[in-house]
């Protein structure tokens, strides 16, 4: 073979695999090796489940794509922990499908937001933000207020973060697992946030974040 | 990390650098069978490809960044459990909890290490530790008279208080003003430190409409309460509310006067005889306020700021109201 450029050039199928196991080093490397870490698959001593009227309150928050302009990561430097509070740890988050550590800081960052502000501050902020801090840019989300959850999913989500966190849950004194939801929270989910309404779920969840290391 | 995934990291990371430079070295060969800078034999609308080596510059500056590449592995941790040269980590590994984080911190600023985190951390301290040190020796009214302690003060209320109370600290509707002479807990320097070190919740004030018998109930009492500003109100009404009132005296005072005058401060019932309304003070919203009740809530700050800084911030608070 006198020419080998030419052959991996020519044949799109060779540049391909090529190609794949290039790019894929990258991840072999710092990717992989993070589902086997105690660091990234086992929860910090406090974390506590969210509760059912705080987990629909999570999905609000992603409906009207909180994470869009708010993070949930405070990052290790002291400009952000004077701020913030203590940096986020990858044991806090194990438990989070899917985590909600955003990208960008339009808002102030929040994964210790919780205990910072009254809930009448909440409510008030998320009604009409500017009654309550004048520069601010956020849009109002007062609609939340008119809705209310009828529960018909909710015992079904926890169920499924049950199955998600199998792995990674608390364990008891004989090392059994504990699973974040017991057969009774199941049961009681529906009733726990029947007729509340979405603004009270999502300042439940607001109210929760962050409370692991604090 | 078991040694598994410690190898598997350093292979891999390694295995990639050598690639690159064998990767390298093989495109710096002439496998063309054509001498280099001589035709490869085509031509495209006249444009013709020659066998042109890797420019020089190019394949150096590649092989830096392989050498770089090396060293920047021995210094830093990169490969599995080498911790790198010097032990530097951006900061403490395998927190559990808020005890050993603070352990590992103060481990690792009292023995030098370097945790980028703490030592920024620590250079911060020895910067501005004694300054807080100074202000937390002398007294919460010492502090109110003091120019630079006040500006200090400011800008953490600025930051952390104003969302609630305002960037003025004339407080909104249900967040009170704190400029003002009206407290809901107490406006002396201990006061004011221990409601923002711990918090308050108020007693909460219940929804009274069945109590006071309906909507009817809940005017007159509505209307003696604003009788009591010696604001203008139906007369009859005020006199039928003020029977009622008893109901609100246990906490609001016979008079209206407010539990920080009744001497029970933690209540936090807001005195009803001065005009100054928390959340309002129209008869509709005072109608509102009786009729569905309201709980106000201050968050404690002692774990977010530390005791220090409230203290400063208690100085600024309380000045706000001295003239």
């Amino acid at each position: 073979m006198i020419n080998k450029h030419e052959k991996v050039e020519k044949s799109v199928g060779l540049f391909f695999i090529f190609t794949i196991f290039a790019i894929s080093i990258g991840g072999l490397v710092e990717i992989t090796p993070l589902f086997f870490q105690k660091e990234t698959t086992q929860p910090v001593d406090n974390l506590r489940p969210y509760t059912a009227l705080e987990m629909e309150g999570r999905d609000i928050y992603i409906r009207e794509g909180c994470n869009v302009c708010h993070s949930q990561m405070i990052r290790p430097f002291r400009a952000e922990t004077e701020r913030y509070g203590h940096y986020s740890v990858a044991g806090e988050h194990v438990w989070e499908h899917p985590f909600l550590w955003g990208s960008k800081r339009t808002g102030p960052d929040l994964a210790r937001v919780g205990g910072r502000y009254s809930d009448d501050w909440h409510r008030a902020h998320l009604i009409d933000p500017r009654s309550v801090v004048p520069e601010s840019n956020m849009p109002s989300f007062k609609w939340l207020e008119e809705k209310t959850l009828d529960g018909e999913l909710t015992a079904k989500k926890l169920e499924t973060f049950n199955f998600l966190t199998r792995n990674k849950s608390h364990k008891d004194e004989q090392g059994n697992p504990i699973p974040l939801y017991s057969a009774e929270d199941i049961a009681g989910a529906k009733a726990a946030v029947k007729g509340k309404t979405e603004m009270e779920a999502l300042i439940a969840y607001l109210q929760s974040l962050g409370h692991a290391l604090k | 990390m078991s040694s598994f995934w410690s190898i598997w990291i350093t292979v891999l990371s390694l295995g990639t650098l050598v690639g690159c430079y064998l990767l390298l070295r093989w495109c710096l060969k002439n496998f063309a069978g054509v001498e280099e800078g001589k035709s490869m034999g085509h031509t495209f609308d006249g444009i013709e490809e020659l066998n042109n080596p890797l420019p020089k510059w190019w394949s150096t500056f590649f092989l830096l960044t392989i050498i770089w590449g090396f060293g920047y592995l021995l210094v830093y941790p990169g490969l599995g459990n080498w911790a790198g040269l010097f032990g530097w980590t951006s900061s403490n590994q395998s927190v559990m909890n808020l005890e050993d984080s603070n352990a590992q911190a103060a481990n690792a600023k009292e023995n030098g290490l370097i945790v980028q985190y703490d030592m920024e951390v620590k250079a911060a301290e020895e910067k501005f530790g004694p300054i807080f040190d100074a202000f937390a020796a002398r007294s919460i009214e010492e502090l109110a008279a003091d120019e630079e302690a006040l500006k200090v003060g400011q800008r953490l209320f600025i930051q952390n208080c104003s969302q609630c109370h305002g960037s003025d600290a004339r407080g909104t509707t249900g967040f009170p003003n704190l400029a003002d002479k009206d407290w809901l807990y107490g406006g002396s320097p201990a006061e004011i430190k221990h409601t923002i070190m711990d918090g308050r919740k108020a007693q909460g004030m219940i929804a009274w409409e069945t109590m006071l018998g309906g909507e009817q109930g809940v005017k007159e009492v509505a209307a003696f309460v604003l009788s009591l500003s010696g604001r203008e109100v139906d007369a009859a009404a005020a006199k039928e509310g003020q029977e009622k009132f008893a109901m609100c005296a246990g906490c609001h005072g016979a008079n209206g006067e407010g539990s920080v005058a009744m001497g029970v401060g933690a209540i936090g019932a807001p005195a009803l005889n001065d005009n100054i309304w928390l959340y309002g003070g129209s008869q509709r919203v005072v109608e509102q306020s009786i009729k569905h009740g309201r709980a106000g809530v201050m968050p404690a700050w002692k774990n977010i700021l530390g005791e220090q800084k409230v203290h400063v911030i208690s100085a600024y608070v309380y000045s706000l109201s001295q003239d």
